[in-house]
């Protein structure tokens, strides 16, 4: 039986994450735990890492629960496992995230969470707007609308990283991906159509 | 490439079944609110919005149930308001699966709500929901408790005291125009939108197709709300999508 962790740090769309998770499920025998426990992460065929609000809380969350982020970088390094991390949840991948201060991040993909450059346009980027693939990837369904609710973008260091884009003020990543790591900005567990075949899509990845 | 205005119909919410009070009195029964919920996000709506009319905050659990049954069938934004007043209550709408959280009263009887609900949940969970009637020309004062209770407060200067405290998205209702049909308060709307960097949600006094598209060209607004138009059949989110999108606004294109 399949299982995938969705990773419960107090995040605040844990739950819908979860439903999310459940409805893209490609058969019934998958399974979602709901888990804070370093075993339990490290026994999962997935992660996830879900994640509203701001940066600096998110991880001091994160940091908070016992062995979790050690357990993450052994799920990623040494066991190789799809890990997803969904807006703030894909935020914290990076080294590092400018929110109200300086707080470092999980170090998975290289580079700096900033503010949104928005060009006098209302922040936060909130609603449906265009996801566009820079490259082919197995998670991406054909571009359409997904469900942004941010205000602040992960700027990669690495350009490869960055698998699709979207426009609001600037060009900012939209998802990005590194071995068997991804993330969304946006919403795949409300962006209808698109993100529950963005979430099947994950389950069924073997990088 | 580029944000699309959003459609949101509205659901006023009592004891579990919809109703869609005109300007807050006369009250009908429209159905089951999950049912309606799920409808309205097949049918291409971008964001759904409960307003809980509940009397009684004793009947919480009954609003909390159809949020979580709502949020299995929806796979699109649900917005809920009606009765928020804490940081625990936010809480409790999140957990049952609301992803934005719509403070009306509480808000104006102390804003730091708007706050302390920010700093659970982030900015952008937390809506303040604006009651404004038009006291004077170019003025709108905020009422409480269905549009009966006067509070002195100018809608404008709050909605800037609202973004300051940390909401991340503005509720605009006009309480003239709400269930009357006549169009959305355009220049309340003007006022709100000019005054804040957040995004506004036009809401009351939809009645026809071109009414939602005024809201965004006329008024600014980011997003329309509108509740009769589309429970009582008179337009389908389509046609109002391809309505908006034919004066040049941006929509998710669903069909």
């Amino acid at each position: 039986m399949p299982v995938v962790c969705l990773i419960d740090y107090g995040a605040g769309n844990l739950h819908s994450a979860k439903r999310g998770l459940e409805r893209a499920a490609p058969s019934p025998d998958w399974r979602v735990e709901v888990s804070a426990d370093p075993e339990t992460l490290l026994a999962a065929d997935r992660l996830v890492l879900p994640g509203v609000g701001a940066f600096a809380s998110c991880a001091a969350g994160l940091r908070a629960r016992d062995g979790v982020e050690q357990a993450i970088h052994e799920a990623v390094s040494k066991q190789a496992k799809p890990f997803l991390g969904i807006c703030v949840g894909m935020q914290l991948l990076a080294d590092r995230g400018l929110e109200h201060q300086i707080t470092e991040g999980l170090g998975l993909i290289a580079g700096t969470v900033r503010a949104l450059d928005a060009k006098g346009l209302r922040v936060p980027h909130m609603g449906w707007n265009d996801v566009r693939a820079r490259k082919e990837h197995p998670v991406l369904p054909a571009d359409s609308d997904a469900y942004f609710v941010h205000s602040y973008v992960f700027e990669c260091e690495d350009e490869d990283a960055v698998i699709a884009t979207c426009d609001y003020g600037e060009t900012f990543p939209a998802a990005v991906a590194k071995d068997t790591v991804i993330g969304a900005q946006f919403h795949p567990e409300k962006s209808g159509a698109y993100g529950l075949s963005f979430l099947k899509n994950f389950l069924e990845w073997r990088p | 490439m580029t944000l699309k205005t959003r459609l949101i119909p509205c659901l006023d919410v009592k004891d579990g079944r919809v109703v869609k009070g005109v300007n807050f009195v006369d009250l009908r029964d429209a159905g089951d609110p999950v049912e309606a919920a799920a409808a309205y996000a097949a049918a291409g709506a971008d964001e759904i919005c409960f307003l809980d009319i509940t009397a009684s905050h004793e009947d919480r659990g009954t609003l909390l149930e159809t949020v979580t049954r709502t949020a299995m069938e929806a796979l699109c934004p649900l917005t809920v308001g009606g009765g928020v007043r804490s940081a625990d209550d936010v809480l409790a709408l999140l957990k049952a699966g609301a992803d934005k959280i719509a403070i009306n009263s509480a808000a104006v009887r102390d804003p730091s709500v708007l706050t302390e609900g920010a700093m659970a949940a982030g900015s952008q969970a937390v809506v303040c929901a604006i009651d404004a009637k038009n006291v004077a020309p170019g003025k709108w004062e905020i009422f409480t408790h269905g549009g009966r209770k006067p509070t002195g407060i100018d809608a404008v200067e709050f909605a800037r005291e609202a973004e300051r405290r940390g909401a991340g998205e503005i509720l605009l209702t006009s309480m003239d125009r709400d269930g009357v049909k006549t169009g959305y308060d355009l220049e309340l709307l003007r006022a709100v939108t000019d005054a804040v960097n957040i995004p506004v949600i036009a809401s009351g006094g939809a009645g026809e197709l071109q009414h939602l598209s005024d809201a965004v060209t006329e008024g600014g607004a980011s997003a329309v709300l509108a509740a009769s138009i589309f429970h009582f059949g008179t337009y389908t989110i389509e046609e109002a999508k391809r309505a908006m999108q034919e004066d040049g606004i941006p929509v998710r294109v669903t069909w």
